[in-house]
């Protein structure tokens, strides 16, 4: 670490990242706020697609989105859809989605890209890697800390999945944030000291709503409900229907399995999509293969698609103001998330359940990344006047007899949350008792979703009903279930074996680590020889500025004498391929320019320390 | 600070029937800011393990205290009776006629005769008034007993719970406004 920098707890530098549907961003904390990292593109948003070259490489981003068209059975959008589920889930949006998939997966999805066959979580892997690189490049160090934002509704499968792309990633996930709640910490609704707020999600591929309570910096989430699986997604793939009955009927032609037509018709439908959030016509164009389609459209006409997608979130909002216990007369504010809020239609839906109006000031593609990182400041002690309290969206409980579920844990429970529960054996001599846990508000096991089996293995053989194994449910601060159980006899920790439902198991999440880690060993020393110039260019161009302060003409001709020393080793080694080498030289400049810095630090700077580097 | 202590001294208050929600909601939100994982990213395994078990018991304890009947069956239950399920499975005996009704009334309804509508409306209403009966009772039996522990009034306070139960469960079957 170069000394020219301020101290902000590089060393335990956490990032905030909200992986979205559409668009993924990175944010960091400064001593101003909450920052976004661009990409070397300059692009704030990093598309959430990933195209796998022939040579197995991976291409992220905007690169990877412009691949859709020319190499679609390759790329992947979307993928946020598939996290945590199965492949019985996922049949309705295969049918639009030209992903195509290894049908031998029940519990997890695999998707085939070219040659490799990869999960959801190891495709979101790869937009982790490229949000940890860029964070890395623009802020000249090592990250290996994050906050990872999920929709406030997402299911254990589903943060589990999320962060098991993180560990793939070879990020530490410090904390999985829910997104709404994550905006209204980006927000600084804080500033009024109490009150209670709704944020409005509606991203691109998930709809959250959440109802807080504010209390001098702390926020208490009071309800949370949602659907994962709604969004603008679904308002393309109306347009898109239409367009396809269209193209149908004129060029007598179904597009319909015609990948990289449908690719470019997409892109159509969303460009006018978007257009009609800013004006009343637009229509949309496609040339494809010599032949030209144009529809007009009204915002008239959009409006009338989007109603039933408009309609199916209020359902949820109105769940939420009545869990919550507070009326809609109670909240003061309303907070507007996510690219799909920036129809005026939504926005007016809104208006009206709330009468009130909504905030937009922050850019919704944004807030939620902002938010991340005002969490991540949080955990990394920075941030020490804020705290979430959130709460669970699904309930938790244990099958009983009959196919009946038994709620352990109700939703909208504060998290951590706890139960515990005692069990025992039916039969002389059993000596294993099956656990089943699953997620939901509903009274049979066939309705809700299950999370996963645990067995409580090697039971001492006893006449049945005399074992007594207390089992404690715990959902943690990610809203992730832990199990642990306790022989109430010998009380003695019991070993309990976890086999989710949804979603890969600790080893195979293990073996996927490791293999990125093999290809990625050439990678990996290349970067560090990257990033070990990186921070060489830091510490010489702050060093270029300091000789032009008071404080370089205060040292003694021996101190600026080892600094020019120190410089020309540094630059010696520059171009070599060893970043030890170099990073050597750097420290050994950082010493040597450690009064230099002090005396910046006494003399009258302190004030123009409005950035992280001395300007 | 320890998770197993009971969830009155866990949370600094009397261990009686009525609390202030105000004083509750404050405890809370100071214990909260003291115990949070959130506050605890930093430190070692075991002590993140700690703040974890003691945030989710500080939770547990602040939604069973702040809900006045979840409260009153935790207090019984510290005080040695056993609140399962069974209390309020059981007809209470003076309501066995006025249950029975009910359920023929539902039953009716099920096979699509209207006219058990209004039979039901009123069944219903019967039972609403029962419940702010009942919910009075309790209320001048919890302060009784704050005021004089003796176990003779947890006794009283029992039944009347467990028949609260009962007919509350009884009446979300009935279709009408729901109950808070």
């Amino acid at each position: 670490m170069s000394t020219f920098q301020i101290d902000f707890g590089a060393e335990d530098r956490v990032v905030g990242i909200d992986l979205g549907t559409t668009n993924s961003l990175v944010a960091f904390m400064d001593l101003t706020g909450p920052k976004i990292i661009p990409g070397a593109d300059e692009d704030r948003l990093v598309p959430s697609v990933v195209s796998i070259q022939e040579n197995g490489e991976a291409v992220v981003g905007n690169a990877a989105r412009e691949l859709l068209i020319t190499e679609s059975e390759r790329t992947v959008y979307s993928v946020k859809r598939l996290m945590g589920r199965g492949l019985a889930d996922v049949q309705d949006e295969l049918k639009l989605f030209p992903f195509k998939v290894d049908q031998g997966s029940d519990s997890v999805i695999r998707l085939k890209l070219g040659d490799k066959t990869l999960t959801p979580p190891e495709v979101s892997a790869y937009v982790l890697r490229q949000l940890k690189h860029n964070a890395e490049v623009y802020l000249g160090e090592a990250v290996n800390k994050a906050v990872i934002t999920v929709p406030a509704y997402f299911n254990d499968a589903q943060r589990q999945a999320t962060k098991d792309a993180g560990r793939i990633a070879g990020l530490d996930v410090l904390r999985l944030v829910n997104e709404p709640t994550a905006a209204s910490l980006a927000y600084g609704l804080d500033k009024r000291k109490n009150g209670v707020i709704a944020v409005y999600d509606l991203g691109g591929g998930t709809f959250d709503i959440s109802i807080l309570k504010l209390h001098d910096g702390l926020f208490e989430v009071l309800a949370t409900n949602g659907d994962t699986h709604l969004g603008g997604d679904d308002i393309d793939n109306l347009m898109l229907r239409i367009a396809l009955e269209d193209i149908h009927s004129e060029w007598g032609e179904d597009l319909s399995g015609d990948k990289e037509g449908i690719q470019r018709l997409r892109r159509a439908v969303i460009h006018a999509k978007e257009q009609l959030s800013f004006v009343p016509f637009t229509s949309i164009d496609l040339e494809y293969r010599g032949r030209r389609y144009t529809r007009e459209i009204t915002r008239d006409l959009f409006e009338k698609l989007v109603t039933p997608i408009v309609d199916r979130t209020l359902g949820p909002c109105r769940d939420c103001i009545k869990d919550a216990g507070v009326s809609v007369a109670q909240i003061d504010e309303v907070v507007m998330v996510g690219g799909s809020t920036r129809i005026p239609m939504v926005r007016s839906a809104v208006e009206t359940l709330f009468r009130a109006k909504p905030h937009t000031e922050l850019n919704p593609d944004e807030v939620v990344a902002l938010g991340a990182a005002v969490q991540a400041g949080i955990l990394s002690g920075h941030v020490e006047d804020k705290l979430l309290l959130d709460v669970t969206p699904l309930s938790l409980g244990i099958e009983t007899m009959g196919g009946v579920v038994s709620k352990l844990i109700h939703r909208n429970s504060t998290i951590p949350a706890s139960a515990t529960e005692n069990f025992t054996t039916a039969v002389d001599g059993q000596r294993n008792v099956l656990i089943h846990v699953l997620q939901g508000e509903r009274e049979l096991v066939k309705d809700c979703r299950s999370l996963a089996r645990f067995d409580l293995k090697d039971i001492n053989p006893m006449p049945a009903g005399l074992a007594r194994i207390e089992v404690r449910f715990l959902i943690d601060a990610n809203g992730i279930l832990n199990v642990t159980a306790r022989d109430q006899r010998t009380g003695k920790e019991h070993s309990v074996d976890v086999k989710p439902s949804y979603g890969l198991t600790d080893e195979q999440v293990e073996g996927m680590i490791l293999e990125s880690f093999d290809k990625a060993e050439e990678d990996f020393q290349a970067r560090q020889v990257r990033e070990a110039r990186v921070e060489a260019d830091t510490i010489l161009g702050a060093l270029d500025k300091a000789r032009r302060n008071d404080a370089y003409f205060e040292l003694s001709e021996e101190e600026r004498g080892a600094i020019d020393r120190a410089t020309n080793e540094l630059l010696l080694v520059y171009h070599a391929d060893d970043h030890e080498l170099i990073l050597n030289k750097i420290e050994q400049l950082n010493e040597v320019t450690m009064s230099l810095a002090e005396n910046m630090m006494n003399t009258a700077v302190r004030g123009a320390l409005k950035g992280t580097k001395i300007e | 600070m320890n998770p197993s202590s009971d969830y009155y001294e866990l949370l600094g208050m009397p261990r009686q029937f009525s609390l202030s929600q105000d004083v509750l909601q404050a405890r809370f939100y100071e214990l909260s800011r003291q115990w949070h994982p959130d506050k605890f990213a930093r430190r070692s395994e075991a002590e993140r393990q700690s703040a974890l078990d003691l945030s989710s018991s500080l939770n547990d304890a602040y939604r069973t205290l702040r809900d006045p009947v979840k409260r009153a069956e935790y207090l019984l239950r510290l005080e040695g009776f056993d609140m399962g399920e069974q209390g309020s499975k059981d007809v209470p005996p003076e309501l066995l006629e006025e249950v029975f009704e009910l359920n023929m009334a539902l039953e009716e309804l099920r096979s699509g005769d209207e006219s058990a509508k209004a039979q039901l409306e009123q069944a219903r209403n019967n039972f609403v008034k029962m419940l702010s009966k009942i919910d009075a009772d309790l209320g001048s039996e919890s302060a009784q007993y704050d005021a004089n522990p003796v176990k003779d009034t947890l006794s009283r306070i029992r039944i009347l719970l467990n028949r609260r139960k009962y007919i509350h469960n009884l009446v979300e079957q009935v279709p009408g406004p729901s109950l808070s």
